[in-house]
């Protein structure tokens, strides 16, 4: 069974930082499949449309009949264990510092055979239970590799140190929360100290303004930190870094500004330029501030430095012509996250976008239902980092638009515009 | 190129000002990003904070040279508020910083001192009676005259302090509703100045009319200055004032530097 995981000590400050080494990051363009059901968290594999036999590895045509008609689709992730052996000796530098390590082959229920890494409490075969269960994850690379795990829960699995090279578990993690004071703030604040973190860093953004939740959060737990921080301000974002910049092992930017107003229909750059602000430049404050910290960090031991947060909105993807310059900014922001995560990546450190649909909260007071309480985004940020996801799609509103977005891109945007339009 | 014949008093001027005879007082608070700015309800258009850039310092993208860029609104930091500003001095002549008369830049000052009151009662409402007991003990307005409110409010260091907002919004002092077109009819002022952000006190909008002295001062082509210091280092009377808006076209007020001139003690 796994140890569970330990609280790490102080660091001994005279110790060299070991810096991140990852492991092999190229893959084939039909491989990258496996990489976006990984981000998401979703288990598929490649099934032919003439045949239906399911392929891995990937690849161009079937394996069974040449067809090039292959889709991505989910498959059936369980299987049997039928062969394990544990590595002492790597020349690759990442695997040669985690060794020994635990691989295995797979026979999977679909068809195919596997490699994958295996978990320390799946039973050898021939001494127990060899059911396992299959997982897409991603990699310190950022690329998808497959864990064979227990097929049932076992106690502290997420603590195997083999697993936790794909997770972004808080536990016994640093996060800096960058607006505390925000409804979704505070949220990500409680559930990422009902994960275990070991320090909450909540950013104030608007110290002249009592929020009485804002100070019952502080009080509640002395693991939260109140900080001054205003993402607008180059020099607050700095000097925050230079003061705790060393410590934030997870960042979670739920900075945010929205407002109601088109384009045409709101003539006011101000008010776009409020927007742009916070949730672009505000982002890039942040990133050019944390960013070569967090990147320096990502071997730091137990709580080294993992993933950096962007909560956004589907709208990223769709602009909301109601609130135009809003959208404008968001998609930017998912812009700027995607240059972070490609400069992030090479240090290990994940980027993980979140895409809520409407939240329950005071800017979208008249939005009408359903709409995600600030607590319910929480707790997928915490999931997804527990999973180690890089997207995460939160509520039905985001799941059905983005399934529009897939279906038709154009549908989407003339029934979002014709709220405006008409 | 004639010999221009120097003018005795500009020479004696500076020879008074050299000689530490006459001293600079600085009134102006340093513009950081943290210094607060005004809180209107959040639905209401917001004015910029300060905030700066640097554009270079002595590095790649500048080798032998240092700079900024910095973005900040019209009322943002210690500032000059034009008549312009306020709806009521709207269709008034010169009423913008550019256009303003250049004249208007230097004025005499009296400093009423309110600090016990305002650390008393954050709602401390000037009045008329204490601007005549005032006069009794330091002699009457002049004409053209600023007339600044001490009330040590700029020693609150912090935003939280200084805004000192509660549920019902922000507590500061300021004029009353009569004292100001009093100062205005009766006292033929210059314009208000306050420690704090606003000219007007920070539960104006409940007075009759709301913010009296915006409404009254711009409404008779008279000006503010808020976010002012060390108005603890001027007399009550005699200190002369150089406040010059930016030239910005057709600006309802502008950051600045005020400078005051008075007599060393």
């Amino acid at each position: 069974m796994t140890e569970p995981l330990a609280k790490p000590k102080k660091k001994n400050p005279v110790q060299r930082t070991r810096l991140a080494t990852l492991p092999p990051g190229p893959r084939s363009r039909a491989a990258l499949g496996l990489t976006r059901a990984a981000a998401e968290g979703v288990f598929e594999l490649q099934v032919c449309a003439d045949c239906n036999a399911v392929q891995y590895p990937p690849r161009e045509v079937c394996g069974s009949c040449l067809s090039e008609r292959l889709d991505w689709k989910p498959v059936d992730n369980h299987g049997e264990l039928i062969a394990t052996t544990t590595l002492r000796h790597s020349n690759d530098l990442y695997f040669r510092e985690r060794l020994p390590w635990r691989v295995g082959t797979v026979k999977m229920n679909a068809g195919p055979s596997v490699v994958a890494h295996v978990h320390e409490d799946c039973s050898e075969p021939g001494e127990g239970d060899v059911r396992v269960r299959l997982a897409l994850k991603l990699d310190r690379s950022g690329q998808a590799v497959l864990h064979a795990l227990p097929e049932k829960d076992t106690p502290n699995m997420n603590d195997s140190p083999q697993l936790r090279e794909s997770t972004c578990d808080p536990e016994f993690r640093r996060v800096l929360v960058t607006d505390g004071k925000s409804a979704v703030g505070m949220g990500v604040a409680k559930a990422m100290l009902e994960a275990g973190a070991s320090t909450v860093f909540l950013c104030d953004s608007s110290t002249w303004k009592t929020v009485p939740a804002f100070d019952a959060l502080v009080a509640s737990d002395e693991r939260i930190q109140a900080v001054e921080l205003d993402v607008t301000d180059t020099d607050s974002v700095d000097r925050l870094a230079a003061s705790i910049g060393g410590k934030v092992d997870i960042l979670v930017n739920t900075a945010a500004h929205m407002r109601d107003g088109g384009i045409v229909g709101r003539k006011d750059i101000n008010l776009a330029r409020d927007a742009m602000e916070v949730n672009v430049l505000g982002l890039m404050r942040l990133a050019q501030a944390f960013g070569p910290g967090m990147s320096f960090r990502a071997a730091d031991g137990t709580n080294n430095a993992v993933a950096w947060v962007n909560v956004l909105s589907i709208h990223a993807f769709a602009a909301l012509p109601e609130r135009g310059a809003w959208s404008a900014s968001i998609a930017a922001a998912l812009s700027a996250s995607q240059t972070l995560r490609a400069e992030l990546r090479g240090a290990g450190v994940r980027v993980m976008n979140v895409f809520p649909g409407p939240i329950d909260e005071e800017w979208e007071q008249l939005t009408p239902p359903p709409k995600l309480a600030p607590s319910a985004v929480a707790k997928a940020i915490v999931k997804g980092l527990q999973e180690g996801l890089e997207d995460v799609y939160v509520g039905d509103i985001a799941e059905e638009l983005r399934a529009r977005l897939r279906e038709n891109r154009k549908a989407v945007e003339r029934e979002l515009g014709d709220s405006v339009g008409n | 190129m004639t010999n221009p014949i120097p003018n005795p008093i500009l020479s004696q001027f500076l020879a008074e000002l050299l000689s530490g005879r006459l001293k600079l007082v600085d009134l102006t608070q340093t513009l950081t990003p943290e210094f607060p700015i005004i809180q209107l309800p959040p639905e209401f258009g917001q004015p910029w904070p300060f905030r700066i850039e640097e554009i270079s310092r002595y590095d790649e993208r500048g080798p032998a040279w240092y700079w900024n860029n910095f973005s900040m609104s019209e009322h943002t930091g210690t500032h000059f508020d034009a008549p312009i500003h306020w709806v009521s001095g709207k269709d008034l002549p010169d009423n913008a910083v550019d256009s303003l008369p250049i004249e208007h830049c230097i004025a005499a000052a009296c400093v009423i001192d309110v600090s016990q009151e305002a650390a008393a009662n954050p709602d401390f409402l000037l009045t008329i009676e204490h601007v005549k007991a005032w006069e009794d003990k330091h002699g009457s307005i002049p004409e053209r005259s600023w007339v600044l409110l001490r009330t040590d409010w700029s020693k609150r260091t912090t935003p939280k302090e200084y805004l000192n907002m509660a549920a019902d919004g922000a507590h500061s002092p300021g004029p009353d509703a009569e004292v100001v077109p009093w100062l205005i009819r009766e006292r033929k002022v210059h314009g208000f100045g306050t420690e704090s952000i606003g000219t007007d006190a920070g539960q104006a909008h409940h007075l009759n009319p709301p913010y009296p002295c915006h409404y009254y001062m711009h409404g008779n082509s008279r000006y503010g200055l808020q976010c002012l210091t060390n108005l603890d280092q001027l007399p009550a009377q005699g200190a002369v004032i150089f406040a010059a808006p930016l030239k910005i076209r057709n600006g309802s007020g502008s950051p600045l530097r005020v400078l005051a001139l008075t007599p060393a003690q």
